[in-house]
Parts: structure tokens; C-alpha cells; sequence
């Protein structure tokens, strides 16, 4: 075997091991590695690969239940949804990369999810995405969106797969780390969903897709440390995209899916052709030999250690049946994609490289997986936040705040953002950004079943508080299911933190993932599938915490959908819920009063269920016009956007003993604005008595004006101005220098 | 009616097509592969939207010398009904089946969304259904629908009636706010809008059922 180089400490730090990991392995090999094996070993030590940080915090978290097929461990999770439907799905972040090289960054990340999905055997029939941004007025900020926005369009419109929704959002706290997090969504059926576990011992292994170049080497290193002023000079580690190559690749694995000749199936994600062969191997309790001389090169000369590291996108390994490899090639031939027998399956449970006629490297893979560090990093409870008492704050004119709020960054219409993405190609879309509903909705192929599908963070909360923030996240994303007349079935998530190795950022982990773990096992929503972004730092400052959930629910007769577009002249409006008017963490605190980072409003899982449950029977029982979840912004902002979808006039009564900030813009949990004809108030209320849930009334719909008691504005021109902001920020190039 | 969709390496609106004319005429279209050289007689190909060859070069280019194409337009030579939508349409001016080309949007950026079709010409076998000046509600998702065509060829495309659709509020910069035309036999129509996006099942109006109940009508 060549052992041709010394490995030197700097080597091993340059390689992201520390010097206690590098002498497990040394330990374990009973010598030293190689370069090729150092390499691969760092790869799959790294904490994108091994979730070494996370591990341990990640099984707190429910991932069972009655719909649940497959839960975390494989490519994406798997629930079933009736009648031998299957559902696929699973949430990815691409933030590294995405800072460094927006467009290719962003499109790769949809172009990795999609594997992931279609890998187990579905065909991705939605993507979603949550884009954090820095402030407004960072330099970098506008085309950091430009080229997010057109690297997700661009892959995903052209492999034709729609966007469905997400969520854009800008704080100071991504100024040097942008989140770029994509979510796909595939259907297939029960009796074909494929596992990447290889079997047997003397299989043939195929290699498919694009060929391998050397871009995106070292790519889950990079994401696995923090960033500097000199990240830019990390450029050639992010990988480039070709859709074009995607949409094939789906539609020959589909196409070989249908043979029954695929034993195993393995998109080349991170650490690219390492963590494919090693995974399958692990799984399947194999051994695995490749040639490397037979892998398809886009570069000459590359060497070993390049090609296993490369993350050159669109690839995938495959374990074939015996006897089945003419006629598997010959599909990838058809749609002219490089295939190639690159080896076979092993009894030796080792993976063994050769290249030019010398092995180059010969690892155990059951150490590889099994001894992958494991850290319980010391954490710290982040301080209790100050609660903020409304009577601190002063009287405003609440007409004048709703039009801040609605046309604040957060807040404004993303119109500049999703009509830059094909949100309706496959025909089945009914509900996408712009529909005025809290969830995407799409139509399961040639049924009346739907799907419900939203992505949901409020860091500001997490930040404040991770425990109730963790909480926070869950729930509302239960609630957007709700509000859309979906069953919440199950989530994603995408952990976005800081550097796991400050006790501060790992407590906000911690308790983040234990407040998440208590809503999803209250709300019965598990965790099927999910993925930890760490190290999201620049110059030492952390983002935000931000655990974005990628929620999905089923509706089970699309004709009991429901948004918040319909409301009708002299309908009457009923706030669900209680209100204490909380502001602490506010978008109101924060965007008014300039104060951030107060205790967040406290979550009732209990009430959450209750009034979830109840919303779910008022809307099949067919009584509502429009129901909306409250969220930032509370009942004033939930009010204007009924009325901007519906175009329609509303008038909110003031509170008796509430003041005005703290009853129309707190942004007390568990609660649904819901706007029903006159004629079915009674059944209504008799539904509410049943279920013991608090039902207020709080104004009506008409006119033309949004009014907040007594103050008043025509809701053409609030919509305008929340129509307006990102359009004249995106076109006003020349505004703060960039 | 017997109908049948091309399918290229990119395409990504066949199965969409197809669910529309299964959904008018009853039956399944062929999906034909583009390295076909020959097909079974219909009365309607239809050339779907998407990114066939991922639109390298320029969008149709490489699609409009496959081999399936001179089967197209030997269909069309016979008097064959002819749709290209989105991507079909760039194919068909690529190929000269259809004048002009289709230039990146004015505004540089990809567009999705809902726009209104004035129907410009209500006699064509792939618009009888519609009435005449009729405003109808289709949706675009295209880069590159900027319709340009030289100024003589501008005239007698408007001078031979062969706009069939014109955008009421022009979202790509088209000449004339061109959305849909015709070759000048009739028969070979290419339109940017998708109007097999807007057959009514999914909360929409259902304008997009009636291009393609024209069709049946024009067939028989």
C-alpha cells in the first residue's frame, strides 16, 4: 500500500481532527494513515458528517408515530399518508457555501435536498425555503438576495420541481453568516421506497450521474468551521450545479427504480464518494472495493485523495442485483448520463481503494461510523431574559404601526423573491407564496387529497429564550398546518447555531432541541428527519440561534382547505385564544421600541392542542370564511393580512382593559384569527362551549378601510406599501454603496 | 382526438401536457422520445415547456436538432396541428418553424405568475373556443419570453393575422406584446403562457381548458 508521505501535526489540524481524534484513529488502525485515509477519515469525523456535537441531543427528540415509516438515520424521513401513499421529505442547510458563492451555493443546496429525496424512491414534488439575510443596509446584503433568489430559481425551475413557500428574513445577526435552508418534498408509494443499506457480498457497484471534477473538495470541512475575513479565498470549495444533469438523473433512477434491479441507493452528498461508499457499507455490515482508474473524471490526473473528496454534485452509487448491469446502464446511456461499474461489495467490511494497480487506501468502516467522536460539549443555560411590561412602553398610534410593521423587511411581500421561482409546474400547486394561506399546499397527482407544507423559525425568541423559543418554533408550524386544514403529521428541522464549543452556543442547542423535543411529543409531531448547520460564526459572532422546522400535514378533502383570502363584506371576526398582550421579543418591541431580547411569550402546548383541534372542526365543519394563525405582529398584522388577501375592508375593535400596543400587536401564542358569516356564529359557538376554547369577538369585515378603533387606513394603500419594500430595495442599486 | 407530447432530456411540462389532453380529449397522448425518427400519425403534437438540454446555448437550440423533429415538421408539412409551449415555442423558432426568437426577459429575471391574454384572433383551430377580444387568465414561468422579431417580419406576421395572443400588461418586453403565434399555414402555433397550468382544478378560472377543448373542436 503507499504510505508514501508522513502525516505531520499540521497536516492533521489542516485536515479539521484535533490531536486527541487523530490518535483514536492511529490507535484503531494500528498505524498511521495514509494522506488518502487521513482524508477520509477527516471527512467523516467532521461535524457536518458526524453530528460529533450533536448526537447525543438529537435522540431527545420523538421520532415515532402512527404515520411515521422511516424516521431519522436515512436520506430523509418517510410518513405514510393513506390509500399506499407515501410522503418523503427532509430540510438541508447550504449556508457556508451560499455566503461564499450565493448562486451556486443556494441552487446546490436544492440540488443536494432533491437527491436526498429522490434516492429513497419519490419523485420531489415541492421544495420550500427559509433565506435569513443580514440587515437591509449591509453592503453585501442586496446581491447576497440576488444571487440566493437566482440560485434557487435557476435549479429548481429548471429541473421543474415547484417552490412552493418558505420565509425571507433579515437581521444584523446574519450579516456575516446568511442561512440559506431548502426543503424537498417527494410522494411515492409504500411499496417503493428504496434504502441505501448495500447488501450482499460480490455486487456490483455503479456509479451515475455527473462526472467527478474538483470542485467542492474539503466542502464539509469548510462547513464544519467557523468563517473569517479570508472565507472568500474558500471559493473553490463550493461546489457547482447543473439542473440540466439533476432532472435526468431523477427521471433514469426512477426509471431503473421500476426495474427492481437497485439492491441500494446512495446520493453522493458531503464528503461526496467517502461518505456514499462508507455509509452503505456501514449500513449493509459490508465491505466495499472501488477502482478508482474506472471512476468518471472531469480533470486529468486527478489523484485519490481528490476524487473521494470531491462534492462535483449529481452523483449517485448504486448497489445492483446480480446479472442486472446491462440493462441498468443502458437507462443512464438513454438519458446520456456517465455510468460506470466502479466495484463490488466485500465481506471484508473494509473499504479498499485501488488506483493505477496500487491500493491506496484500506480502512475498517465499522470504526469509521462507530468510533466517529461523540462529544457531550459543556453547555450553559443562557440567563433568564427580563419580562417587558407593557406599561413601560409608550401610547402609539396603532394605524401608523401596523403600516410600519407591515412594510418592515420582515413583514413586506416577498413577490420580488417567489415570482422569480416556477411555483406551479406539475399542475398540482393550489396554494403557493402568494395565495394567502399559512402553509403551501399541494395536490397529491390525480386525488383530492392535499399536502401542507410550511417552514417556520422565530429566532428572536430562541435567542431570548432557547427553551420556549424551541417550543415556539414547533408549535407554530403545528399551527400553520392547522390553519391550511391540514392533519400536522410531521417535521424536519434544520438546526442552524453557532460554534458547538462555547458553552454559551451549545446551551442555546441544547435547549432549543429540549424545547422542540417537548412540543413535537405534545403536539404528537416527531422529528423525522432533519439536519445541524454548527459553526455559523464570522469573526467569532454567532448568528441567532435558528432552528427552522420544515413542518408537513395532510388534507385529507382539498375542498375543506382553508386560508385567510376569503373574507366577505359584513363577515365577523373571532380572535381565538387568550391575550395578555405580551411584547417581550415582539416584532413590535424590535421594530419600534428598538428592544430586543426580552422574554418571549410563553407556549401552552396544552392550549396549543386544544384550540389547534377545535380550529381543525370549525374549518371541516365548513363554518369559516378565512382563518389565520397569529404570529409576529399579533392581531393587528394577522388583521391586514386577511384584508390584503381578500382585499377587503376590516374594522378591530380596541380592548377594555388592554392598551392598544399589547392587544393588537402582542404576540401571545396558541392563537387563530377566524372570519365567519354572521348566519353560522351559533354553530360556531356551540362548537367553542364543547370544546372549551375562548372565542372573542373582535370586529368585522367591510368598507375599504383597515381601522384599529378609531384610527384608520385604506387598505389599497397598506397594501402598496407592503407590496412596496423589497421591490424598491432590490431595484435601488445604488443605495448604501453596494 | 389523437394526440402525442415530445419529450427531451429537460423537458419538464410533458406529464403537465399530458395531464391536460387526457383530461380534454380522454385519452392519453404517446410521449414520444426526441431520438425518435418516425411516430404514429396524430392530429396534435404537442411540444411541452421546460429546459430541454437545460437550455445550453440558448433555450431550444439544441432540442430543435433532435432527430425527433423532422417527424414534426413533416406532421406540419402534412397540415398537422402543432403546439410548442414556453420551451416548445423557443423550440419552434429555433427550428424556423415559427418566425422571430425569444430573447431573455426585459427585466433579466425569471418570471412566475397568473398574467391576462387578450385573444386576438378567435378563429384559429387552437383558440375557436374562445371569444373573440376575450381577456382570459393564463400563467407565464419563463427567462426567456421576449418575443423579437425583425421589423418587415413584425409586419407580416400583424399584416397575415398570425398573433393569436397579445399579454394585456407586457411582462417580458415582446414586440407588439406578442404572447402567441402562428406559422403562416395556421397550423403550428407557439405560446409562451401555459395554459396547461390553467385547467381549473386547482382554484384557478380553468381559461387554459378551452385552448385545448379548440383543439378537439378543430379536429373533430
Amino acid at each position: 500500500m503507499t504510505q508514501a508521505q508522513i502525516i505531520t501535526d499540521e497536516m492533521v489540524a489542516e485536515h479539521g481532527l484535533s490531536s486527541d481524534e487523530y490518535r483514536i484513529l492511529c490507535e484503531h488502525l494500528g498505524r498511521t494513515p495514509n494522506l488518502n485515509e487521513l482524508g477520509i477519515c477527516s471527512v467523516m469525523w467532521s461535524e457536518h458528517c458526524s453530528y460529533k456535537s450533536s448526537r447525543i441531543h438529537l435522540s431527545k427528540f420523538p421520532t415515532s408515530g402512527e404515520r411515521v415509516i422511516c424516521g431519522p438515520g436515512e436520506n430523509a424521513g418517510v410518513i405514510d399518508v393513506g390509500d399506499g401513499d407515501v410522503v418523503i421529505f427532509k430540510m438541508e442547510s447550504h449556508n457556508h457555501p451560499s455566503f461564499i458563492e450565493p448562486y451556486q451555493g443556494a441552487a446546490t443546496g436544492v440540488g443536494g435536498i432533491m437527491r436526498d429525496v429522490f434516492t429513497m424512491g419519490a419523485r420531489p414534488i415541492a421544495l420550500l425555503n427559509a433565506l435569513r439575510f443580514g440587515e437591509p443596509d449591509h453592503p453585501k446584503t442586496r446581491s447576497l438576495v440576488t444571487g440566493v433568489v437566482a440560485g434557487i430559481g435557476g435549479y429548481g425551475n429548471c429541473v421543474g420541481v415547484p417552490t412552493v413557500g418558505g420565509e425571507v428574513n433579515f437581521d444584523p445577526g446574519y450579516n456575516g453568516n446568511i442561512l440559506v435552508n431548502a426543503m424537498c418534498v417527494g410522494l411515492t408509494r409504500t411499496d417503493h421506497i428504496f434504502y441505501s443499506a448495500a447488501k450482499g457480498v460480490g455486487n456490483s457497484i455503479l456509479y451515475v450521474g455527473a462526472r467527478t471534477g474538483r470542485d467542492g473538495i474539503h466542502g464539509a470541512t469548510m462547513a464544519s468551521t467557523e468563517f473569517d475575513d479570508d472565507s472568500e479565498a474558500k471559493r473553490p470549495t463550493v461546489q457547482v450545479g447543473d439542473p440540466f444533469t439533476e432532472k435526468r438523473l431523477i427521471e433514469a433512477c426512477l426509471e431503473l427504480m421500476a426495474t427492481g434491479n437497485i439492491l441500494a441507493i446512495q446520493d453522493m452528498g458531503a464528503a461526496g464518494l467517502t461518505s456514499s461508499s462508507i455509509e452503505m457499507a456501514d449500513k449493509g455490515g459490508v465491505g466495499i472495493e472501488i477502482d478508482l482508474d474506472r471512476v468518471p473524471q472531469r480533470e486529468t490526473d486527478m489523484t485519490p485523495y481528490e476524487m473521494m473528496l470531491s462534492e462535483s454534485q449529481e452523483r449517485m452509487l448504486i448497489v445492483l442485483k446480480p446479472g442486472t448491469e446491462t440493462q441498468s446502464r443502458q437507462i443512464f446511456t438513454k438519458w446520456e448520463l456517465d455510468v460506470a461499474l466502479i466495484g463490488k461489495t466485500t465481506d471484508t467490511g473494509r473499504l479498499v481503494l485501488s488506483h493505477k494497480g496500487e491500493t491506496v487506501c484500506d480502512l475498517p468502516i465499522a470504526p469509521l461510523c462507530d468510533l466517529a467522536p461523540k462529544y457531550d460539549r459543556p453547555w450553559i443555560e443562557t440567563p433568564p431574559a427580563p419580562v417587558l411590561e407593557y406599561g413601560d412602553l409608550p401610547d402609539r398610534d396603532a394605524v401608523s404601526v401596523l403600516s410600519q410593521l407591515m412594510s418592515c423587511p420582515d413583514m413586506a411581500s416577498k413577490r420580488w423573491v417567489w415570482e422569480q421561482y416556477d411555483r406551479h409546474v406539475m399542475g398540482d400547486t393550489l396554494f403557493a407564496s402568494a395565495s394567502g394561506s399559512d402553509a403551501a399546499i399541494v395536490r397529491l397527482h390525480d386525488s383530492e387529497k392535499g399536502l401542507a407544507m410550511t417552514s417556520d423559525c422565530t429566532p428572536r425568541y430562541v435567542k431570548a429564550d432557547p427553551f420556549t423559543g424551541g417550543k415556539q418554533v414547533v408549535a407554530e408550524s403545528w399551527r400553520n398546518l392547522i390553519a391550511s386544514g391540514a392533519d400536522p403529521i410531521a417535521i424536519t428541522d434544520c438546526l442552524n447555531f453557532g460554534n458547538p464549543e462555547n458553552p454559551q452556543i451549545m446551551g442555546q442547542f441544547v435547549r432549543a432541541v429540549e424545547g422542540m423535543a417537548e412540543a413535537c411529543t405534545a403536539l404528537e409531531f416527531p422529528v423525522v428527519s432533519g439536519n445541524v448547520s454548527l459553526y455559523n460564526e464570522t469573526n467569532g459572532v454567532a448568528i441567532p440561534p435558528t432552528p427552522t422546522v420544515g413542518g408537513v400535514g395532510l388534507i385529507p378533502d382539498l375542498a375543506q382547505r382553508a386560508g385567510y383570502f376569503g373574507a366577505c363584506e359584513g363577515d365577523s371576526l373571532y380572535l381565538l385564544g387568550p391575550t395578555a398582550g405580551w411584547l417581550g421579543s415582539s416584532l413590535y418591541a424590535r421594530e419600534i421600541e428598538a428592544m430586543r431580547d426580552h422574554a418571549p411569550p410563553p407556549v401552552d402546548l396544552e392550549l396549543e392542542r386544544k384550540n389547534g383541534h377545535f380550529v381543525t372542526e370549525a374549518i371541516r365543519a365548513g363554518l369559516l370564511h378565512a382563518v389565520h394563525d397569529l404570529s409576529d405582529g399579533g392581531l393587528a398584522c394577522a388583521a391586514a393580512d386577511l384584508a390584503i388577501a381578500s382585499q377587503i375592508g376590516i374594522s378591530l375593535e380596541t380592548h377594555d382593559s388592554l392598551p392598544n400596543h399589547g392587544w393588537f400587536f402582542g404576540e401571545d401564542q396558541a392563537r387563530y384569527l377566524v372570519c365567519l358569516p354572521a348566519s353560522r356564529l351559533e354553530k360556531l359557538q356551540k362548537l367553542a362551549d364543547k370544546a372549551d376554547v375562548l372565542l372573542t369577538f373582535v370586529g368585522e369585515v367591510g368598507g375599504k378601510d383597515i381601522t384599529l378603533g378609531s384610527a384608520r387606513m385604506n387598505v389599497t394603500e397598506l397594501t402598496r406599501k407592503w407590496e412596496q419594500w423589497l421591490l424598491e430595495y432590490m431595484e435601488s442599486k445604488h443605495a448604501n454603496g453596494s | 382526438m389523437r394526440t402525442a407530447v415530445i419529450v427531451f432530456p429537460g423537458s419538464n411540462c410533458d406529464r403537465d401536457a399530458a395531464h391536460a389532453l387526457t383530461m380534454v380529449t380522454g385519452k392519453q397522448p404517446a410521449m414520444i422520445w426526441h431520438r425518435a425518427t418516425e411516430m404514429s400519425t396524430v392530429d396534435l403534437i404537442v411540444l411541452p415547456g421546460g429546459f430541454a438540454y437545460g437550455d445550453y446555448l440558448r433555450p431550444g437550440a439544441m432540442a430543435a436538432r433532435s432527430p425527433i423533429l423532422r417527424a414534426v415538421r413533416d406532421h406540419a408539412d402534412k397540415g398537422g396541428l402543432v403546439a410548442g409551449i414556453c420551451n416548445g415555442f423557443q423550440v419552434l423558432t429555433e427550428s424556423k418553424m415559427l418566425p422571430g426568437v425569444l430573447m431573455r426577459n426585459a427585466g433579466l429575471k425569471f418570471i412566475c405568475k397568473s398574467v391576462e391574454l387578450k385573444v386576438a384572433r378567435a378563429d384559429t383551430p387552437f383558440s375557436n373556443k374562445y371569444d373573440e377580444a376575450a381577456s382570459i387568465q393564463i400563467p407565464v414561468a419563463h427567462h426567456d419570453g421576449n418575443y423579437f422579431a425583425q421589423a418587415d417580419e413584425l409586419e407580416r406576421l400583424e399584416g397575415q393575422g398570425q398573433v393569436v395572443f397579445r399579454y394585456c400588461d407586457n411582462p417580458n418586453g415582446s414586440l407588439n406584446d406578442i404572447a402567441g403565434i402562428l406559422n403562416e399555414a395556421g397550423n403550428v402555433l407557439g405560446m409562451m403562457p401555459h395554459p396547461e397550468r390553467a385547467m381549473g382544478q386547482n382554484g384557478d378560472q380553468g381559461d387554459g381548458q378551452l385552448f385545448f377543448k379548440s383543439l378537439l373542436d378543430a379536429v373533430g
